[in-house]
């Protein structure tokens, strides 16, 4: 089982947190902050898995990762999960959200937080693998997508804001993440 | 075309973040927050009604002020109403809060029920999968009992949707999961196993995980999946892939189905039928023949896909454990990847391995591994890496290898990771011990151990070198020798000194003889490092220096000179000034007779399993046994362990004060408490023994003197008696266990509201101890009665590295007992820090006779989880008693009047303890009771007498005990003016013989 998915960026800024078991709030700060500081010290080209921090459970968890450009997506994970399974997995999940979010980057999940949780939900459901194939999982959302169109009144609100903020002069203005090879855009495993 | 229109956000919530993201400082980010919280609560509280799409808006931005680790206390109630609309969107994140923001003990949960029921049944899929997610997500049991019934029948109708199938079994996974008693699989089984055969690849992934996780419960039920998993499997495997379209993924057909089904297979022993397992070996060596073909991409994904089933595969392999061929083959296979250039195979290789190493079959074939596997240990550079390295090797250790297994793990251990000594230690340590033949080089090693990795070596390790050199008589000189050597080292860590003063007080006679290491060089080697020491290995150390008197009496004025010192007869320490104290003037007055006696060498331990693979399994979880085979010598160990533990409690209990009386060598270094693997149990008791103990041995072993005297401080000094072993604490031994242990594994720790009462009875005649203890909370007990009035100084010490959050413990009174028991508390602080320990106290007022017993409610939070849990307080009826002395003929007259037969209870039943007079009459005075001497003519009998108070009345009790001792066996006669008193001390007291 899947205990918990954190992505945060490279100076531990979460982006995005699913806990699929329950943990109070302020513990699942915590867990972010241990998280990112056994991460983020490790080099690009060492293994993916480590055990989890003491917080989440200690060596009964493991945590598997990949560190794409600006952001971390971390899974945490129980002994029931095949680790190269949930590698892949993340795999999946950063292709689709670039499908969906065409060449997607950190402010697409900064501002697009819900869609990325929706997308999220088609990939894992309570803590399970849900759907693997990534048409189906594109095709869940472009319905989604379709009812919220037709339901046109709210999205109708300023289809341009978005387009201007990234515009704005923003610090520290995230590269992307940069999907298109796929070769390449997995800096940790590329030395083929 | 993007799934996603960027264009379709909202304004507000873009420029809120583009805010925050904008603010310079902390402070400044806090300040635009609180400022979007005071405006979104004023717009929700409001009383214009706010329309869907504002409501959606401040919806999204409490989540976003949520992930920046802000607290969300509202907005709930909004939530809910997005998520009962009919608008799409809205319900989508009104249920995306609520799966984020609710926790399963939310008030609300039945308002979001209505809201799930009515999607549930709308019969529209997308509506139906966004309540299934949400049921899923936060998984209460609310929910369970509202939906359980409804979702297994949504998974097996035949006209649901693909999707929302996929959805319901995982729904129903995480139910079972989270409350199984309501989800009932029975008639659902077969037609749930069925799905196996789905058209969909997604529906029969999400099918494959639920039955995995009911197959581990209740394989039975479940058996006929194996064949649908191999038929399944067998056509993934062989399929040409495009066969397969969009589950094939990077040229591997269906890798996560693969990867699920060989997982359910694990569940399972191999099959029997021939054509079936004929069938299964066939699948497996396809998969393990597909390792060797060229790669049909260049792409990471495609081995990534390709090992996850391939991996997974192995794993069946070792988990059947019966196909030679496929074992070796797996084993070759593994050897390969130990040298991939590929930093994850190489970590899983290491992984499988240690599994494979346990077979019968691949042990050898491990083996061959070994310098793959010494040489990955030094130069892996990830840490996670050379961690398996080690596990890897303390696997495929035996006799052959073991010398140059703990010789490499030792090196190793000169440079590794701080996170990962510790665990060394003790697989270094559990090894050298398991393998020794020479127990030379045992000594050896643990020496290196300490020299290498002292802060590592936790009190277990070194009690067990202490023990076996104890038991080994042909390893006393050469440990003597080799510590008194190490000693001369300039800065020796100090569990050397601990070991080395152990061990010279106790075999220094053996090397006294060189002139080298004679007694006089020896003491003041030992006495050298004392200065640099902390009070516990002072203490051992004065111990050690009282049986050097006895050992050698050439230094008796030498030692007396340093124990008559300033810095110890006044030390500041009362534990370390007691026992100077007491040593001098032992060695003052007792003849040699009389000493040799009191300080003889320690008896030999009784032969136990180490206590170090008690503890390296403790801190492991279940995926990291060693192998199969020592795994289920472990758990019956485990049990013997259980039961010689319980066993040997209560023969502490029951022969402490014999052993008094008939053992005269005092323990003065006693290990004796310690040895396995949880002795807190045995060495609690001891600790409360102690004082009643010297008590009741006084007056019968006059001779022996200063022996008594010595007895309080006697466990103390033993290493049982823990490093916070300062003055004469009750509970001195709360952290010891804990400390090093590091993060606790949870798995002890009662997670439900079940009500201890395991120490109950062994508190009816005692008012001291330890009254409750898992892997996290340890709670002591103080208490003192005077008659109708208690006071309970009850202590919660947390074992462990972690604060307890939300810390509350409150006395529950049964229905029954409110009118006759008051129990007043104090309540108590609500966090307790790691290794901290809290008091609260109870005051108790007795109104009238009671029977059940109060029980103290305790709720904490520990990681995340919630812990709750009863223990009965030890408050009974005879805590209320006051001791009447009377004579023989007062007692016969009011036994008389007491003649109604209503007012005697009179019980016969078999011993439990050794019948020991002195413990007897120790426990009748316990019990509260005078013990009156000289009234039964028989003086084998026991004669008591006391007055209960309670608020109300007052009720005189007459209790006489007849032991038997051919029969084993006791007659208890009580009579007191009232019948339910009778009947309730008989009940307490015949429990204790």
């Amino acid at each position: 089982m899947i205990n918990a998915i954190l992505i945060f960026n490279n100076h531990g800024k979460p982006r995005l947190i699913r806990f699929y078991q329950y943990f109070a709030e302020e513990l699942q700060q915590q867990i972010i902050r241990e998280t990112f500081h056994l991460v983020s010290k490790r080099d690009d080209n060492v293994c993916n898995f480590l055990e989890g921090g003491s917080l989440i459970g200690g060596s009964d968890y493991k945590l598997i990762y990949r560190h794409y450009a600006t952001l971390y997506f971390v899974f945490c994970v129980d002994s029931s999960e095949s680790e190269l399974g949930i590698l892949d997995l993340i795999q999946v999940f950063v292709e689709t959200l670039d499908k969906c979010f065409e060449n997607v980057c950190e402010l697409d999940l900064i501002f697009h937080m819900d869609k990325v949780h929706y997308i999220l939900q088609e990939v894992v459901m309570g803590g399970m693998v849900l759907e693997t194939n990534m048409n189906e999982i594109v095709a869940q959302v472009e319905l989604q997508n379709r009812m919220e169109k037709s339901e046109g009144g709210l999205s109708a609100a300023p289809a341009r804001a978005v387009s201007a903020v990234k515009n704005m002069n923003l610090p520290e203005m995230p590269r992307n993440i940069n999907i298109g090879d796929l070769n390449i855009k997995v800096p940790s495993l590329s030395p083929f | 075309m993007p799934a996603v229109s960027k264009g379709d956000g909202m304004r507000g919530l873009a420029v809120f973040i583009s805010d925050i993201r904008n603010c310079k400082s902390k402070e400044a980010e806090i300040k635009r927050i609180n400022k979007e919280l005071a405006n979104i609560r004023s717009k929700f509280k409001g009383d214009k009604a706010l329309d869907g799409y504002s409501k959606k808006k401040y919806v999204c931005k409490l989540l976003f002020i949520f992930l920046l680790g802000h607290d969300i206390d509202f907005g709930h109630m909004e939530a809910v109403n997005l998520l009962s609309s009919n608008k799409y969107t809205e319900k989508q994140i009104g249920y995306l809060f609520i799966s984020v923001l609710v926790n399963s003990n939310s008030d609300l949960i039945r308002l979001i029920n209505n809201g799930i029921k009515n999607d549930l049944a709308s019969r529209n899929p997308t509506h139906m999968n966004l309540s299934l997610h949400c049921i899923a997500n936060v998984g209460s049991r609310e929910m369970a009992e509202a939906f359980a019934a409804d979702i297994p029948r949504i998974l097996v109708a035949g006209d649901t949707m693909d999707s929302v199938k996929q959805s319901a079994a995982l729904c129903l996974l995480r139910l079972n999961r989270t409350s199984p008693d309501l989800v009932p699989m029975g008639e659902w089984t077969a037609r749930v196993v069925h799905l196996l055969n789905d058209q969909h690849l997604g529906v029969v992934t999400s099918a494959t995980s639920l039955i995995t996780t009911l197959a581990q419960k209740s394989p039975d039920d479940f058996k006929t999946s194996v064949s649908l998993a191999i038929a399944r499997l067998s056509r993934i495997v062989t399929s040409a892939s495009i066969d397969l379209q969009d589950y094939t993924y990077y040229f591997v057909a269906a890798p996560w189905l693969s990867v699920k089904l060989l997982r359910l297979l694990q569940c399972y022993p191999p099959p029997e039928d021939g054509a079936l397992r004929g069938r299964l070996t066939e699948c497996l060596e396809t998969i393990l023949n597909k390792a060797q073909e060229p790669p049909k991409s260049k792409k990471v994904q495609h081995s990534n896909a390709k090992n996850a089933v391939l991996f997974e595969a192995i794993a069946l392999i070792i988990h059947h454990d019966s196909e030679p061929t496929l074992l070796v083959r797996a084993c070759n296979q593994l050897g390969q990847f130990l040298q991939h250039r590929e930093t994850n195979l190489r970590y899983l290789a290491l992984e499988s391995m240690c599994t494979l190493a346990s077979s019968e079959f691949s042990h050898e074939a491990v083996k061959t591994h070994i310098e793959t596997v010494i040489n990955a240990l030094k130069t892996e550079r990830d840490v996670s890496v050379r961690q398996r390295a080690v596990d890897l090797l303390y696997a495929m250790c035996d006799r052959s290898n073991a010398k140059q297994i703990v010789a490499e793990m030792l090196s190793y251990l000169e440079t590794a990771d701080y996170s990962i000594r510790e665990e060394i230690v003790l697989k270094v340590a559990v090894l050298a011990e398991k393998y020794a033949v020479d127990y030379t080089w045992y000594v050896d090693t643990i020496l290196n151990l300490i020299r290498v990795a002292g802060d590592q070596v936790s009190e277990e390790v070194w009690y067990r070198v202490i023990q076996i050199v104890i038991n080994r008589d042909d390893v006393q000189g050469y440990a003597a020798k080799t510590v008194f050597e190490a000693l001369q080292a300039p800065a020796c860590h100090e569990n050397l000194v601990k070991v080395g003063g152990y061990i010279l007080g106790e075999f220094g006679n053996l090397i006294a003889g060189d002139s080298r290491s004679s007694p006089l060089v020896q003491f003041k080697l030992l006495h050298s490092k004392f200065h640099l020491c902390s009070v516990p290995t002072r203490a051992l150390l004065l111990s050690a220096y009282i049986k050097f008197i006895n050992l050698f009496p050439e230094v008796k004025a030498t030692i007396q000179e340093v124990l008559r010192s300033d810095s110890q007869l006044r030390n500041a320490d009362v534990e370390l000034q007691q026992r100077a104290v007491e040593y001098l003037r032992l060695s003052t007055i007792a003849s040699t007779d009389i000493l040799a006696t009191v300080l003889e060498e320690m008896p030999p331990f009784p032969e136990r399993e180490s206590s170090i693979l008690a503890k390296l399994k403790r801190r492991k979880g279940p995926g990291n046994q060693p192998g199969a085979e020592e795994a289920r010598q472990e758990r019956e160990r485990e049990r013997e362990r259980e039961r010689s533990l319980n066993g040997s409690a209560e023969h502490r209990e029951g022969g402490a004060a014999a052993s008094a009386k008939s053992s005269p060598s005092v323990d003065v270094l006693s290990v004796a408490a310690l040895p396995t693997n949880r002795p807190r149990p045995v060495s609690s008791v001891s600790l409360m023994q102690t004082p009643f103990l010297a008590s009741c041995a006084a007056p019968s072993s006059l001779s022996a003197g200063p022996m008594t005297s010595l007895y309080p401080s006697a466990d103390l000094l033993g290493p049982t008696g823990s490093p916070p072993s300062t003055g004469g604490s009750l509970l001195v031994d709360v952290f010891s266990d804990s400390l090093q242990a590091g993060p606790a594994p949870l798995d002890l720790a009662p997670p439900n509201t079940a009500v201890s009462e395991d120490n109950f009875s062994r508190f009816i005649c005692k008012n001291n101890g330890v009254l409750f203890e898992n892997q996290l909370l340890q709670i002591g007990l103080k208490s003192e009665y005077r008659q109708n009035l208690g006071r309970i100084y009850v202590f919660f010490g947390n074992k462990t590295s972690n604060q307890f959050l939300d810390f509350s413990s409150t006395v529950n009174c049964p229905d029954l007992l409110k009118t006759k028991l008051n129990v007043h508390t104090k309540p108590a602080d609500p966090t307790i820090d790691a290794g901290a320990q809290l008091q609260q106290i109870l005051n108790i007022e007795c109104l009238e006779d009671f029977t059940p017993a109060p029980v103290l409610d305790i709720q904490f939070r520990y990681g995340g989880t919630l812990q709750n849990f009863g223990v009965k307080l030890p408050v009974m009826l005879n805590k209320f008693f006051q001791p009447t002395e009377m004579e023989a003929q007062d007692f016969f007259q009011r036994w008389k009047q007491l003649g109604a037969p209503q007012q005697e209870v009179q019980k016969i039943f078999k011993a439990k303890h050794p019948m020991d007079t002195e413990v007897t009459k120790a426990k009748i005075m316990g019990f509260g009771t005078a013990l009156l001497d000289g009234v039964d003519p028989n003086p084998t009998n026991f004669v008591g007498a006391g007055v209960i108070h309670t608020k109300n009345t007052q009720v005189g009790c007459l209790l006489r005990l007849e032991p038997n001792t051919q029969a084993q066996m006791y007659r208890l006669t009580l009579r007191t003016s009232r019948d339910t008193v009778s009947q309730r001390l008989s009940d307490l007291l015949s429990e204790q013989f």
